[in-house]
């Protein structure tokens, strides 16, 4: 059954492969970002409470989206390595890893900077930010995890079972803050009633997380490529393809 | 079969391969015409294992320490361990924590488990660092007792195997790049 | 000789043997308690004695320091076998290495863990707990110190190989705990305003399960990681 995954166990496989998908990757990134972020930021209509201060959920949603998104595909990566042995698998999770934790970082900025005006302070204790901000916490552990080893054969496996390890935590983590919230703040205010939004608002929000889970995918791709050279840097068709190019 | 080759070249991390505890970056070892992982538990009832660091837990005694052994290894308690302790000239140090003794002496404790297993293969990295002259003496005839039993033994060592053993095979390794 | 595989006598061969190290040196197993109760009694230096104020605050004091305590072994789990190679002889054993994990971190629950839960009158009488909230806290101490001691030895296991692994460790499994401390100190609230906490209790209960079955997979895939 998963037989057609073995041959991008080679590493020259998936680095061709990497190479295959990069252009529509990019492609498919810069039109919806260029599309995404016009329609959003100018001609998508201003909210009636919020005013143009609502625009930074074109950023904001995507992101926090994305970070949770790249969090079960590195674990995904993370599996595949362990119980396949697949050691390409464990590059993508180190690829993956420093993307999430930069989009998880963004989520918390753009919510910050969203708190400020709506709720008069640049932090609150809300249950989507203390998620983002644990789910911050899990991507610097499995970075720091696989900076702290020496041999990156092992540090790869680490950083894996870490991965894993955290994603059977995350809906643990997710539920409980959700329930600590609504236990100590009653009438949370919640930020966006998916049922309620305006079409017009929907569209554009839904070609931003399109654009940015591309976006994910290319510096994940260009990573993993960079990764698989650095991996495999005496072998001789790395050493063909620099004299190549 | 003698593991040789010069510091660096490699000799341990094979051992250590063989044994189970790393992955080789290419190939893989068969037990039986099966690759390890897949039988791991009948492959460790064969195996005996003394690598660089002992096993030795320096602050149990030497009898503590091989009692611990035994039972992990699912070894029962033999009834007396004292001709054996005596052998190995640790009679009267048996109850003092390990790290009182001396390199030779702990190196000693480790070797006791030669005495008192059923494995078919022993791998042993450099097993004769810090022992002296008897020492060295007595281990090779436990190596002659095993292998005329059809045991296997790999091992590394600096030091020429003093004894004549007929089918030794040396293997060595040279440092590539 | 004879040769038994008894999964029974390996448990009772680590466990035993853990425990004789420990009580060998008692340091390790009294420091642990001093740093609780130091943490503990820094508190009502910081925030002021007033009982009303101890009492509200005391679940979270006491469950902070319970993390920060079983913090301090567990970076010991391991380091000592791993160093001296016994770790190595466990792996080469015909057992599988999740058993040995586990009794490993059932000795390291017993002498870390096991004294909290003991103490937790002193602990209430300090912080001005009422006896309902007493009971709530060694219950939550007694379902919840095992699951820190599991989680724990996930992190213990990944930096064991590491020179500075400490730090690093609490940064690898302090947000880990985070659904226990939340669940714990909840329970203990939630008894302080004489209401059913059994809905929190449960929900430990059900974490330490997973744990229990789980962890020991995760801690000795690290270990393996580790040790090549």
């Amino acid at each position: 059954m998963w037989k057609w995954l073995h041959p991008y166990a080679k590493a020259e496989r998936a680095y061709q492969l990497c190479n295959t998908l990069l252009p529509y990757f990019t492609v498919v990134c810069v039109a919806t970002m260029i599309i995404g972020w016009i329609w959003g930021l100018a001609y998508a209509p201003a909210d009636y409470q919020q005013k143009d201060s609502y625009r930074i959920i074109f950023i904001h949603v995507p992101s926090a989206i994305l970070s949770m998104g790249a969090y079960s595909s590195m674990a995904i990566a993370a599996i595949v390595a362990l119980v396949w042995q697949i050691r390409n698998a464990e590059l993508a999770v180190i690829a993956i890893a420093p993307v999430g934790a930069c989009i998880t970082a963004i989520a918390l900025i753009t919510g910050a900077a969203w708190g400020k005006p709506m709720w008069g302070a640049w932090w609150v204790w809300d249950a989507r930010l203390t998620s983002e901000l644990i789910l911050l916490f899990l991507y610097l552990g499995v970075l720091s995890l696989y900076h702290a080893f020496e041999d990156k054969k092992a540090a790869g496996r680490a950083a894996s079972i870490l991965a894993i390890v955290g994603v059977i935590n995350l809906p643990i983590i997710h539920y409980s803050v959700e329930w600590w919230n609504t236990l100590h703040q009653g009438a949370t205010i919640t930020k966006l009633d998916t049922k309620a939004i305006d079409p017009s608002m929907f569209w554009p929000l839904m070609v931003n997380i399109v654009a940015f889970a591309a976006f994910v995918g290319v510096v994940t791709l260009i990573r993993l490529k960079n990764e698989i050279l650095q991996r495999e840097k005496h072998r001789p068709w790395v050493r063909q393809l620099l004299t190549q190019e | 079969m003698q593991l040789a080759g010069a510091n660096g070249a490699g000799k341990t991390s094979l051992l250590r391969i063989i044994a189970g505890f790393s992955v080789p970056d290419e190939g893989e070892v068969l037990y039986q015409q099966q690759a390890i992982s897949q039988v791991y538990e009948e492959y460790t009832s064969d195996l005996l294992f003394i690598g660089h660091k002992t096993g030795v837990n320096t602050q149990l005694s030497a009898i503590e320490n091989t009692h611990f052994w035994l039972q992990a290894s699912g070894y029962k308690k033999p009834t007396d361990l004292y001709p054996l302790l005596a052998k190995l000239g640790l009679i009267g140090l048996e109850d003092v924590p390990v790290r009182t003794l001396s390199a030779g002496q702990q190196r000693r404790v480790a070797l006791l488990r030669l005495w008192l297993n059923e494995a078919k293969l022993w791998i042993l990295d450099e097993p004769f660092t810090a022992l002296d002259k008897s020492g060295v003496a007595y281990l090779q005839d436990r190596f002659k007792q095993h292998l005329s039993q059809g045991g296997a033994i790999l091992l590394t060592t600096h030091q020429d195997l003093t004894a004549q053993f007929n089918d030794l095979k040396t293997f060595t390794l040279e440092y590539r790049y | 000789m004879i040769r038994t595989h008894s999964y029974w006598l390996l448990f009772c061969a680590v466990f035993n043997k853990d425990l004789k190290l420990a009580f060998r040196q008692r340091s390790e197993i009294i420091n642990p308690i001093l740093f609780f109760l130091i943490v503990i009694s820094l508190f009502p230096l910081a925030i002021g004695p007033e009982p009303g104020l101890l009492a509200r605050m005391a679940p979270g004091i006491i469950w902070v320091a319970a993390l920060l305590s079983t913090m301090l072994g567990l970076d010991k789990l391991f380091r000592d076998d791993f160093n001296d190679g016994s770790l190595e002889q466990l792996m080469v054993t015909p057992y599988p290495l999740s058993l040995t994990v586990f009794a490993k971190v059932a000795a390291h629950w017993v002498v870390t863990g096991l004294p909290l839960v003991l103490m937790t009158p002193l602990f209430a009488l300090l912080l001005n707990l009422e006896s309902n909230a007493l009971l709530a806290t060694l219950f939550t101490l007694l379902l919840g110190t095992p699951l820190l001691s599991f989680i724990g030895a996930i992190g213990a296991g990944l930096t064991v190989g590491l020179q500075k692994g400490g730090i690093l460790m609490s940064l690898l499994v302090l947000p880990l705990y985070i659904p226990v401390l939340i669940f714990a100190t909840s329970a203990i609230d939630t008894s302080a305003m004489s209401l059913d906490y059994s809905g929190q209790l449960a929900i430990l209960g059900a974490m330490l399960a997973i744990a229990i079955i789980s962890a020991p997979i995760a801690i000795s895939s690290a270990l393996k990681v580790s040790v090549s």
